[in-house]
C-alpha cells in the first residue's frame, strides 16, 4: 500500500513543500519544531488513511467551512490529494461509480479507515426522511461505521442534533453517537465548525493514527477548551460593567460587551475568538453581534439568541429563571402575609396569660 | 443513639425554662451564612442582569470584577462553612446533627409532623415543645437549606471550573455537572433557579422563626443569638 509521502510525489509535491507542510501542521497543532520530524516520519512510512465523509441530514455548511480552510497545505493534502476518498458534495462521480468507491474501501481498508459525518439520521418512520443511495441514510451509516478505525462527528448536526432536532424534532433527528456505539467518535461541534479546526483535526489523526485529547464531552481539547468569553477582545469591556443596551446605542458604537443583548460567549465552548473566521478577518463579536452559541447543545431550544437568560418551557407558557423564581417568591411572601394576619387575628382572642399545656414532641428525643 | 444524659436534658424539659441547644459555632456559622448567602444572591442577580452600563475607559472601571469576586468569595464561605458545619455535627452536642439527619423512618415523626402541619393550618390549638426543631422545622431546613445549599454548591463550583479552567480543582470535581445538566447554560438557568428558592427559603425561614417565637411561647429568633431556648411554660 502507499504511504502518504509516495501519494505527495506522485501528485508532484517537492520534498520541500512536504517538509514545509510538516512543520506548518507541527506549529498549528501546537507541538513545536520537534515534532516536524515525526509528522515527517509518520507520513514516509505509514500506509495512508482514506476518510470517507457522509452527509446525513445538514445543510453543507461543514463542507462549505472545510473547503475555505485558510492553512492551504492542509487543505489541498487532505481534500484534493491525499484522503478523502468519498465526498458526495465534491466527487466528480456520481451515482453508482460513488457507492462503488464506498464499498471498495470498505473492503480493502476494513477497520483502517476514518468516517466523517456530517449532519445526522432521523430515525422516525423507519429512517425514511433522508434517503442516500435508495436507502435510509441511518443504515448506510451502520453499515460504513461497522468497519470504521475512527468517526468524526462534524458539526452540531452530527454532535448534537442541530435544527433538525431541535423541538419538536418531527424526524427524530439523532446525533451520530447514539447509533455508532462501538467506535471512538471525536466531536467537533459548529454549525459550522471553524475551517481551520475541521482541517487540524483530521490532519492529527491521519499523522498520529488516534484522536486529539478529548474533553469529557468529546470535544478535542485543544480547540474546545476554553469558553469564547475567556478569550473575547471585549473581555475588559464586561469587566469593566460596559454593556452594549440597545443595538444603536453609544455601547454599540464603542464596542462594548454584548453581555446583556444576549451574547452566549460566557457558556460557548469555541475557538472563534482566538482562529476566528475566513483566514483571520474576524468574527461574530468582532463584527458587532452576540456569539449565539451555535457549537453548544440543543441552542436553538434556549430562547432567543438576544436574550441573556434562558427560555424555560414548562406549563406551556415561555418564561425565564426571574420570572419563574420571583413568581415562587412572590406567591410564598404573599402566603406569609396572608398567614401572619390570619395569625394575629386568632391570637386577638387568646388569653396571653394562660399557659399552654405541656407537651413533649418527640418524647423529647428529636434532635438528639 | 439516646445517651442517659441527653434523655434527662429532654425530660428537664418540661420543668426548666431554658436549654442549652445551640453551640457558640453552630451560632456563629448559623449568621455568617446569612450574610454570605445575601450577598450571593444579590451578586448573583447582578451576574445575571448586569447594573446600567458604565461610560468612559474601560480600564477605569471594575465593576462586573468586583462584583464576580464578592460572589465567588462569598461562595466559598459558604462551602467552607458547610465543611465545617459538617464536622461539627460530628463532635457538636445533639442538636448539631438534627439538621442533616431527619428521622425519616420514624413514625411517630411523622405523625407529629402532621400535628405541626394543623397547627400551621390553625386546626391544632397547640403546638409541641422540642428543644431543637419540631418535624415542619427540621424537614423544611433538610429539604430546603441542606439539599438547597448543596445543590448551589455543586453547580456554583462547577461554573467557577470554567472561568478557572480545564483541570483545576473546580473542574475536576464538579465539571462533570454541566453535561450532566446538558450545556453550562443549563447549569446557569438552574443555579439562577436554585437563587430563587433559596429566597423563597429565606421568606419562609424568617416568618416561621418570628411567629413561633411570638405563638408558639418558646423562644426562636434570641436563640440563635444566646444558644439557649428559653420556655414560657
Amino acid at each position: 500500500m502507499e504511504t502518504f509521502y509516495e501519494v505527495l510525489r506522485r501528485q508532484g509535491i517537492t520534498r520541500r513543500s512536504f517538509m514545509k507542510f510538516c512543520s506548518l501542521t507541527a506549529t498549528s497543532l501546537g507541538l513545536g519544531s520537534a515534532f516536524t520530524g515525526k509528522i515527517a516520519h509518520a507520513l514516509e512510512t505509514k500506509p495512508r488513511t482514506p476518510v470517507l465523509w457522509m452527509h446525513g441530514l445538514e445543510c453543507t455548511c461543514c463542507s462549505e467551512s472545510f473547503i475555505r480552510s485558510a492553512h492551504p497545505l492542509a487543505q489541498d493534502v487532505v481534500l484534493s490529494m491525499l484522503s478523502l476518498d468519498y465526498d458526495d458534495t465534491l466527487m466528480a462521480s456520481a451515482g453508482a461509480d460513488a457507492q462503488a468507491i464506498l464499498e471498495e474501501i470498505q473492503q480493502k481498508y476494513k477497520g483502517n479507515y476514518i468516517l466523517a459525518v456530517e449532519g445526522n439520521p432521523p430515525l422516525n418512520e423507519d429512517g425514511m426522511f433522508c434517503i442516500t443511495a435508495g436507502k435510509p441514510f441511518v443504515e448506510e451509516l451502520k453499515r460504513v461505521a461497522s468497519d470504521a478505525k475512527m468517526v468524526i462527528a462534524w458539526g452540531a448536526c452530527a454532535s448534537y442534533g442541530c435544527v433538525q432536532a431541535a423541538k419538536p424534532n418531527p424526524t427524530q433527528a439523532t446525533p451520530i453517537h447514539k447509533v455508532i456505539t462501538d467506535k471512538p467518535i471525536v466531536r467537533v461541534p459548529g454549525c459550522p465548525p471553524i475551517a481551520e479546526v475541521m482541517t487540524a483535526v483530521v490532519t492529527y489523526m491521519l499523522t498520529f493514527d488516534r484522536l486529539p485529547e478529548l474533553d469529557r464531552t468529546g470535544r478535542p481539547k485543544m480547540f474546545y477548551g476554553q469558553r469564547i468569553h475567556d478569550k473575547c477582545y471585549r473581555r475588559p469591556h464586561f469587566d469593566a460593567g460596559q454593556f452594549v443596551e440597545q443595538w444603536d446605542d453609544e455601547g454599540a458604537r464603542k464596542g462594548y460587551c454584548l453581555y446583556k443583548v444576549g451574547c452566549k460567549g460566557p457558556t460557548t465552548y469555541n475557538a472563534c475568538s482566538t482562529v476566528r473566521w475566513n483566514e483571520g478577518v474576524s468574527f461574530p463579536i468582532g463584527s458587532g453581534h452576540g456569539c449565539i452559541g451555535c457549537s453548544e447543545d440543543g441552542f436553538w431550544d434556549k430562547g432567543s439568541f438576544y436574550d441573556r437568560l434562558t427560555s424555560i418551557h414548562q406549563f406551556g407558557i415561555e418564561s425565564n429563571a426571574d420570572q419563574v423564581g420571583g413568581t415562587v417568591a412572590a406567591v410564598a411572601g404573599t402566603a406569609v402575609a396572608v398567614h401572619a394576619g390570619l395569625t394575629a387575628l386568632k391570637r386577638s382572642r387568646v388569653d396571653h396569660d394562660k399557659e399552654f399545656p405541656v407537651r413533649e414532641g418527640g418524647n423529647g428525643q428529636w434532635g438528639k | 443513639m439516646l445517651q442517659y444524659g441527653e434523655r434527662q436534658d429532654a425530660a428537664r424539659s418540661a420543668t426548666v425554662k431554658s436549654i442549652y441547644v445551640y453551640e457558640a459555632p453552630v451560632r456563629l456559622w448559623h449568621w455568617v451564612n446569612a450574610l454570605a448567602i445575601t450577598v450571593l444572591a444579590v451578586t448573583g442577580y447582578f451576574i445575571g442582569s448586569p447594573l446600567p452600563t458604565m461610560s468612559g475607559e474601560a480600564s477605569d472601571h471594575f465593576v462586573m470584577g468586583y462584583i464576580r469576586f464578592a460572589h465567588f468569595a462569598a461562595g466559598y464561605v459558604v462551602a467552607i462553612g458547610l465543611l465545617v458545619r459538617i464536622y461539627w455535627a460530628f463532635v457538636g452536642n445533639a442538636y448539631a446533627r438534627e439538621l442533616f439527619l431527619p428521622p425519616f423512618f420514624t413514625g411517630q415523626w411523622w405523625r407529629e409532623l402532621l400535628h405541626e402541619i394543623r397547627w400551621y393550618a390553625f386546626l391544632a390549638p397547640y403546638p409541641l415543645k422540642y428543644a431543637g426543631h419540631n418535624p415542619l422545622a427540621q424537614l423544611m431546613m433538610f429539604m430546603f437549606f441542606v439539599v438547597g445549599v448543596v445543590f448551589m454548591i455543586v453547580t456554583g463550583f462547577a461554573l467557577y471550573g470554567e472561568g478557572l479552567g480545564q483541570g483545576s480543582w473546580a473542574d475536576t470535581m464538579f465539571g462533570w455537572v454541566i453535561p450532566l445538566f446538558g450545556q453550562s447554560q443549563d447549569v446557569h438557568t438552574w443555579h439562577h433557579l436554585g437563587m430563587w428558592a433559596m429566597a423563597t427559603f429565606v421568606i419562609l425561614h424568617v416568618y416561621a422563626a418570628i411567629r413561633e417565637d411570638v405563638a408558639s411561647r418558646q423562644s426562636l429568633v434570641s436563640t440563635m443569638v444566646s444558644g439557649f431556648r428559653m420556655f414560657k411554660d
